[in-house]
């Protein structure tokens, strides 16, 4: 992976950092401190992830449990997928997922951000409270929104008077994970956002008023430009939280029905966990770690980027 | 800007109704008789309310739940173990490769919980731990450790190291210093990390599916999967395990705000 190969080129310059005027049994004391985390993550993250890797490229099923032999197979398992016909969809159903979630918990998030950030009562005990969602398990508020969505008696349909097959038909079921999941993703965008309008100088606003600028110009002009590096932020992680979501599509429809709303990490699951071909399973893995490396750098770019305005 | 501004604070009042809409029908189902569940239209409170719920909920999903308090306080513990050390030697004793220990963390969060669930599956299978909660401990503490490090860190990095110094001219050991010294001063980070490593652990349901196949070793998350699977029909036993699961996180807002608070604020690096 290439960010672990550059993690160990900035090795030396850390190192000759600590080094200065220590001595050699001083720096390794010090390094007896962290060692057991290194030794963590080699075995909990970087063997994994080669073994990820490893795996894409092996036949490798309930058979290899037992018999230990999991003959290497070169590109079959990506052929495999690629060919697979669900993976189309899948391909199609993630972007929209992803795109969808981002696109509408950002715009509630900052809208949110905003109306909190003026003064009123209450306001303090009201956005703690609005981050109670975020904190359930997603299990549990997956399965209170797989009851208000449920077809024959859910709160939802009884309301709008007539049933409709929400969870249950193909048409519909990519619609409804998304608006969950939108709903689980507000809380963290409102809270993010609401610390990045704290870091814009009221002055601004002021002046901006002064000139006479409304509020639509206030907006566009010193909202949104001062608030970039923060976006960039919060984008890139919600596009990398968004593409691991699992818990909530699994309670929801489990992929289905007929796939209609599987995402990459569901078909990967199902794959390795409901149909045993571990190999394919971890191919399509692999490929998530492709774009999840991408935003990755995306999002260190970024950090750096608002850390050297500070 | 002394106003108390009732109009905006009846707003927030009813945004905070419709976000938590889905909360508080979880706890009204979970009091509700099965007749008062299925029919044409809902039933707002629950006026006629039963704790049929609550009883079946514990006697069906009692062990599952006593599975997830071992497996999160086991975390909790793995992860202190492994953290507070971590970050004293990152924030006081500048330890060598430290900035590479930091990068690789924050890497680590990146890599999709599915591709570890997978890799995790075959080691543990290797290893004779399918079902274990030892191997479910071992697998949420990848969800914990470098969030507490963060935590940790931020914190350690605030407090002068001529505390350190002194703690060495009166003869105490690096480690003495860390436990008898840096500790007690980095309670509130080190509650701020525990408590997130709980609720990391509780909620989790990726690894407790993948890292469980027998029903009696599976941790609440994946009880009330199964259950829904089972008992379509049965939600107010299904919501009253909802809210069951829940109260962790509640005590954890409640009792502990402050310390969220301050943790939420170090971090922006938590879903």
């Amino acid at each position: 992976m290439p960010a672990l190969v550059s993690a160990r080129r900035t090795t030396p310059g850390a190192h000759a950092a600590g080094v200065r005027g220590r001595t050699l049994g001083a720096r390794w004391a010090a390094f007896a401190f962290i060692a057991p985390t290194c030794l963590y993550v080699l075995v909990f993250y970087v063997y994994p992830l080669a073994g990820n890797l490893r795996m894409g490229f092996q036949d490798y099923t309930v058979k290899s449990f037992y018999t230990g032999v999991a003959p290497f197979v070169g590109w079959d398992n990506y052929r495999a997928v690629w060919q697979d016909p669900a993976f189309g969809g899948t391909v199609l159903n993630t972007v929209l997922f992803t795109a969808g979630s981002l696109a509408v918990q950002f715009a509630a998030g900052l809208a949110l951000a905003m109306f909190f950030h003026r003064r009123f009562a209450l306001n303090g005990v009201l956005r703690s409270l609005l981050l109670v969602p975020w904190l359930l398990p997603l299990v549990v508020s997956g399965t209170a929104w797989r009851w208000i969505l449920e077809t024959d008696s859910g709160v939802l349909n009884q309301t709008l008077g007539h049933p409709v097959p929400w969870l249950a038909s193909t048409d519909l079921a990519l619609l409804s994970v998304t608006l969950v999941n939108i709903w689980v993703g507000i809380p963290f965008n409102m809270v993010i956002l609401y610390g990045g309008l704290q870091g814009i100088p009221a002055q601004l606003y002021e002046a901006a008023g002064l000139d006479g600028a409304n509020a639509w110009q206030r907006f566009t002009r010193i909202t949104l430009p001062l608030l970039r590096p923060v976006t960039v932020v919060v984008l890139t992680l919600g596009l990398i939280y968004t593409l691991k979501v699992f818990d909530v599509i699994m309670v929801l429809t489990q992929g289905g029905p007929a796939d209609s709303s599987q995402t990459l990490t569901t078909f990967s699951y199902d794959l390795s966990f409901q149909q045993l071909a571990f190999g394919r399973g971890a191919a399509v893995g692999n490929i998530l770690i492709v774009v999840a490396v991408v935003f990755a750098f995306v999002y260190l770019r970024a950090t750096r980027d608002a850390e050297g305005r500070r | 800007m002394t106003a108390r501004r009732p109009a905006s604070t009846a707003a927030a009042l009813v945004i905070l109704a419709v976000m938590l809409f889905p909360l508080y029908w979880m706890i009204n189902a979970s009091l509700l008789p099965s007749t008062e569940l299925i029919g044409d239209s809902p039933t707002w409170l629950p006026l006629h309310g039963t704790l049929d719920g609550y009883r079946q909920a514990l006697s069906t999903q009692g062990a599952h739940l006593v599975t997830s308090l071992v497996v999160s306080l086991g975390t909790v513990a793995l992860t202190l173990l492994i953290s507070v050390p971590a970050a004293y030697g990152l924030a006081q004793l500048r330890a060598p490769g430290g900035r590479a220990l930091q990068f690789a963390l924050l890497v680590a969060q990146m890599i999709p919980g599915i591709v570890m669930a997978n890799a995790l599956y075959v080691a543990a299978g290797d290893l004779g731990l399918i079902n274990s909660p030892f191997a479910l401990i071992l697998a949420d503490s990848t969800l914990c450790v470098p969030f507490a490090i963060l935590v940790l860190h931020a914190f350690m990095r605030s407090i002068p190291g001529e505390l350190r110094e002194a703690a060495a001219i009166d003869g105490a050991s690096r480690l003495r210093t860390l436990v008898a010294v840096f500790l007690p001063i980095s309670r509130n980070a080190v509650i701020a990390a525990s408590l997130f490593s709980f609720l990391f652990a509780w909620a989790d349901f990726l690894f407790a599916v993948t890292l469980t196949t027998r029903d009696d070793s599976a941790p609440v998350t994946v009880g009330i999967y199964r259950f829904i699977g089972a008992h379509m029909t049965d939600w107010n036993s299904v919501m009253a395990t909802g809210v069951i699961a829940s109260v962790p996180a509640a005590v954890l807002l409640v009792i502990a705000q402050r310390y969220v608070a301050a943790g939420i604020a170090d971090s922006a690096v938590k879903e």
